[in-house]
């Protein structure tokens, strides 16, 4: 049995790679765009975990963040709007050899993609799911997404969004065999990358919020947040994600253990707080790409047991 | 019987409970058709299938269709409870369902009610019928056997009471259960077969349950063969010849699973949808087998997604669905021919349009399927027209999407999927099932998209090939898959994507004529209603009527040579079970008219003034109608 195609490859001594060893095109989002800082840090994971180019994909859908995959030197799917998980999930599925990554935005992951978001979760698949939320729809110029903050003006609701926003890390947390939820920033790249980092190793789907900032369109929402180091809470814990700078930088740290269901819950309520950490993990959940491994058959085996089931259909 | 009273009708319409002469005797048949209509729940099916299968195997042509009822468990001695199935076998091949039944064992009169009101039975059927609703005690069912009887007294059937269940209930406790076991051995009395071939299915089918209910079962059929012997004085003889070819006995979307099992393909993403799902239910039985996998998705789309990611990252994939899904699939459809990632999509058509016949035959998606997505997406389109077919073509389609990079469809539909027949059992040829992809690195210098000029073609990149990185995107892209705007490469990735179907359409054959080269008319047709339409022209050149007929597998391309074929016809027609306006109907022009899917696609490819001839019935065509109100309303009377 071709056993190459079940473990994952790194990097030998003879290849060392380096985190420019994956810098794709370079990348045309807009001066100052979140997006950048992300896909910095994803080229340090990358070097970190020294992933090799070949056996690396990264999934999209369509948005400004949607474009993650051509600026890589790796695999990559850029497929249709809203539609990146189950595009990752027949890829894992088939191929668990390979490092799969997730790139979605808040309009692409939680208003089309919701039925797929929602299942992706629950399938629980190994793969690192980065939701790229600056608030808004982009690439379409400025319209209301599910997390914009209510009463924003936009171009479909220039009198100012009618609802309260959905809550992504809520939502996750409420999906069964939901086993990794983490929130962070573009801005605090140190986080960003430790939570990477523990997605990467965790067994099953990783969801990571990544509040991301849109200087074209949400720039007074994120401007503040990056402004008010106050306003953020660092959730801490000998099992959550620990960086020493990131907890130096902030104030304010919250003790929350991640095996915790219920308080990662509570912890999403409306609060004076933007909160970044592990939420929730857990290691046991079912892992389908696991569950629905199989056995591999020559032709010549596959052949000699289709003619036992033409067998029992011979008259 | 009681003695009527004011409240109860009287059974003035009902049939006579006394033996029947029908004065048949002895009969030969070429071929004959039965049916075996109960309740829901009563076994009909089980009964006429294994009627089937023990024909076959003594040598039989045969042809089974499921009567299946609209919802799960509706209420009994109802039309709408009719469960059962039509059978009809032959001395030769059977292709199609036929005509009308000559016989029918019914369960209840509700449930025949049903098959006389669509004209399945002869008018001089025979009706085996039970025996215990006429002189039921409740009322009603006495007041509903008379509405019935009335309603069927414009025909001539032969009735003949059985007492079915008082039968059954000699044997096991429950005559609910047992019934059909009593009429299969009618059937096997009637049409005089091997009793211990119809013993030896029972005790396989029940194999993995207790004795006592193959004993039970074995003494219901030696049962019900001796009421006939004692009841009846008729025998229909369809002479078999055993073949000496390895016959196998299975419907189409068995065969179908098979296909791909034979063609290595190891993912099958679908959603639940009738009447496809019965393709993955096999699968999901064996496949692990094979080393592969039934992914059931969230929704039709996300089926489509793991398909198509499964296939960019390794082994062709295949998803199944009806028309509803394909509707939803379109989106995904597109990313797939333009990225192009091989992809097998299997659409077992039913009646439409929107939720429609769902458990009805009809090949109506043909031109979403070609035509449904954004923008220009060339695609092949193959269509079996038996369950052989079924099977061979996932080979096909599975070699011809990765040979061209391009999705396949193959076009099956309800009556394919659910219709049982014997078919040769294939050779298994190892070279039909698919390798592992290839990993090995890429030479400097080639592209993801190196279209060869000549064919559109290029050799696909597979994630695991070293020096290989790049992202497919369905944005259009030069040949390294960089997002490009210009209107050159827009241009030249439409036309290398259009050029691969031009260069496969080079392999294909022209289509067989069946008949004569030459003639007063041609009918053209696709998928499942080949065996009827060639039936219907054998009867009607037997009676010297100058048609022949063509029929086509590859839609996309189309094969070659149909214009020439064409040519030497007075009259070509379409033949389809999709909509057409006939020419002559109300507020309809030649210009306004809407023609059946086929045709349209014909006349417009070929420039050539095709008829069309669609009818909608949810029903497979009959070869006597085809040839009364087709053939000889299109050709000259002599």
């Amino acid at each position: 049995m071709d056993t190459s195609l079940l473990e994952i490859g790194g990097a030998s001594e003879e290849r060392k790679l380096k985190a420019n060893d994956y810098k794709g095109p370079t990348a045309r989002w807009c001066p100052g765009c979140g997006d950048f800082s992300i896909l910095a840090t994803t080229r340090r994971l990358l070097e970190a975990e020294q992933m090799l180019p070949e056996k690396t994909v990264f999934v999209s859908g369509i948005g400004c963040s949607s474009r993650f995959p051509h600026y890589l030197r790796t695999y990559g799917f850029h497929g249709i709007h809203g539609r990146a998980l189950p595009l990752a999930l027949g890829t894992k599925l088939r191929r668990p050899d390979l490092n799969v990554f997730v790139v979605m935005g808040d309009g692409d992951c939680t208003s089309i993609g919701a039925g797929h978001w929602i299942h992706g979760i629950r399938y629980n698949t190994n793969l690192t799911v980065l939701l790229l939320d600056n608030n808004i729809y982009g690439l379409t110029k400025k319209q209301t997404s599910p997390t914009t903050p209510h009463n924003y003006v936009t171009n479909t609701q220039p009198q100012g969004s009618y609802l309260e926003p959905l809550n992504p890390v809520s939502v996750a947390l409420g999906v069964a065999n939901a086993s990794f939820i983490a929130q962070t920033a573009d801005w605090i790249p140190a986080h960003l990358l430790a939570t990477m980092k523990a997605a990467v190793q965790h067994k099953g789907l990783s969801f990571i919020r990544i509040l991301q900032r849109c200087p074209k369109w949400t720039i007074d929402i994120f401007d503040a947040k990056v402004k008010k180091p106050d306003e953020i809470q660092v959730l801490t814990h000998e099992d959550g994600i620990r960086d020493a700078k990131v907890e130096k930088m902030y104030k304010h740290s919250l003790e929350h253990d991640p095996s915790n269901l219920d308080r990662a819950r509570e912890l999403t309520a409306p609060s004076e707080f933007t909160r970044i950490g592990l939420f929730y993990r857990n290691e046991k959940m079912g892992v389908y790409d696991e569950i629905r491994r199989t056995d591999t058959f020559t032709a010549e085996e596959k052949l000699q047991t289709l003619e036992k089931e033409f067998d029992r259909y011979a008259i | 019987m009681s003695a009527p009273d004011s409240a109860t009708p009287t059974p003035a319409e009902a049939l006579p409970l006394i033996k029947v002469e029908t004065g048949l005797g002895d009969k030969v048949y070429q071929d004959h058709s039965c049916e075996v209509i109960s309740d829901a729940g009563e076994g009909a099916q089980k009964a006429g299938q294994g009627f089937g299968a023990l024909s076959a195997k003594m040598g039989n042509g045969a042809w089974t269709v499921e009567i299946i009822p609209a919802e799960i468990e509706p209420p009994p001695r109802t039309p709408g409870s009719a469960s059962g199935v039509r059978i009809r076998i032959g001395q030769k091949d059977i292709t199609n369902m036929g005509d009308a039944a000559g016989i029918a064992i019914a369960f209840n009169e509700q449930v025949l009610l049903s098959r006389h009101r669509v004209d399945a039975l002869e008018d001089d059927a025979v009706i085996l019928i039970e025996s215990k609703w006429a002189t039921h005690s409740n009322p009603k069912v006495v007041a509903e056997w008379e509405a019935a009887m009335k309603e069927m007294s414009t025909k001539n059937y032969k009735w003949i009471p059985v007492p079915l269940e008082e039968e059954t209930a000699k044997v096991v406790d429950n005559p609910k259960k047992g019934k059909n076991m009593f009429a299969l051995g009618i059937l096997c009395w009637v049409y005089d077969r091997d009793v211990q071939i119809a013993k030896d299915q029972i005790s396989a089918t029940f194999a993995h349950k207790a004795q006592k209910i193959t004993d039970d079962n074995h003494t219901l059929l030696d049962n019900g063969m001796a009421w006939a012997k004692e009841n009846l004085d008729f025998r229909f003889h369809v002479p078999a010849t055993p073949s000496d070819k390895d016959l196998v006995v299975m419907n189409g979307n068995e065969a179908l699973a098979m296909g791909a099992i034979a063609a290595g393909i190891e993912l099958c993403s679908m959603y639940p949808i009738t009447p496809a799902s019965s393709v993955s239910h096999y699968l999901a039985k064996v496949y692990d087998k094979f080393g592969g996998v039934v992914h059931q998705a969230e929704d039709e789309i996300a089926a489509i997604g793991v398909a198509l990611g499964a296939s960019y990252a390794g082994k062709t994939a295949m998803t199944v669905t009806s028309g509803p899904g394909i509707a939803l699939k379109q989106e995904f459809i597109g990313l797939a021919i333009m990225t192009e990632i091989p992809l097998v999509v299997v659409d077992v058509q039913r009646g439409g349009p929107s939720t429609g016949l769902p458990t009805k035959v009809e090949q109506s998606d043909l031109l979403c399927v070609l035509f449904g997505q954004p923008g220009d997406a060339p695609k092949v389109v193959i269509a079996p027209s038996t369950i052989d077919e079924c099977f061979h073509c996932m080979i096909t389609a599975r070699q011809v999407a990765e040979a061209l990079r391009t999705t396949v469809f193959i076009l099956t539909d309800a009556n394919l999927a659910t219709g049982v027949s014997p078919w040769e059992r294939p050779k298994l040829d190892p070279s039909w099932v698919a390798g592992p992809p290839d990993q090995s690195p890429i030479p400097e210098g080639t592209h993801p998209y190196d279209w060869d000029p000549e064919t559109g073609l290029s050799p696909r990149f597979v994630p695991g090939q070293r020096g290989g990185e790049h992202t497919v995107t369905g944005l259009n892209h030069d040949a390294s898959s960089h997002v490009v705007y210009d209107p050159q490469t827009n241009q030249h990735s439409h036309a290398m994507r259009s050029r691969k179907i031009a260069v496969f359409s080079e392999t294909l054959q022209p289509p067989a004529v069946h008949g004569g080269d030459e003639g007063d008319l041609l009918l053209i047709g696709w998928g499942s209603t080949k065996g009827s339409i060639e039936e219907a022209v054998d009867r009607a050149r037997a009676e010297g009527i100058k048609v022949s007929s063509t029929h086509l597998t590859f839609i996309s391309p189309l094969q070659p040579g149909i214009k020439e074929i064409c040519s030497h016809f007075k009259k070509v027609i379409t033949v389809e079970l999709n909509y057409s306006d006939a020419s002559d109907d109300l507020h309809v022009t030649p210009e306004n008219r809407r023609r059946g899917q086929l045709a349209l696609l014909l006349r417009a490819e070929l420039l050539v003034d095709i008829g069309s001839w669609g009818k909608v019935p949810g029903a497979p065509l009959r070869p006597a109608f085809l040839v009364e109100h087709v053939i000889k309303k299109y050709t000259p009377k002599s």
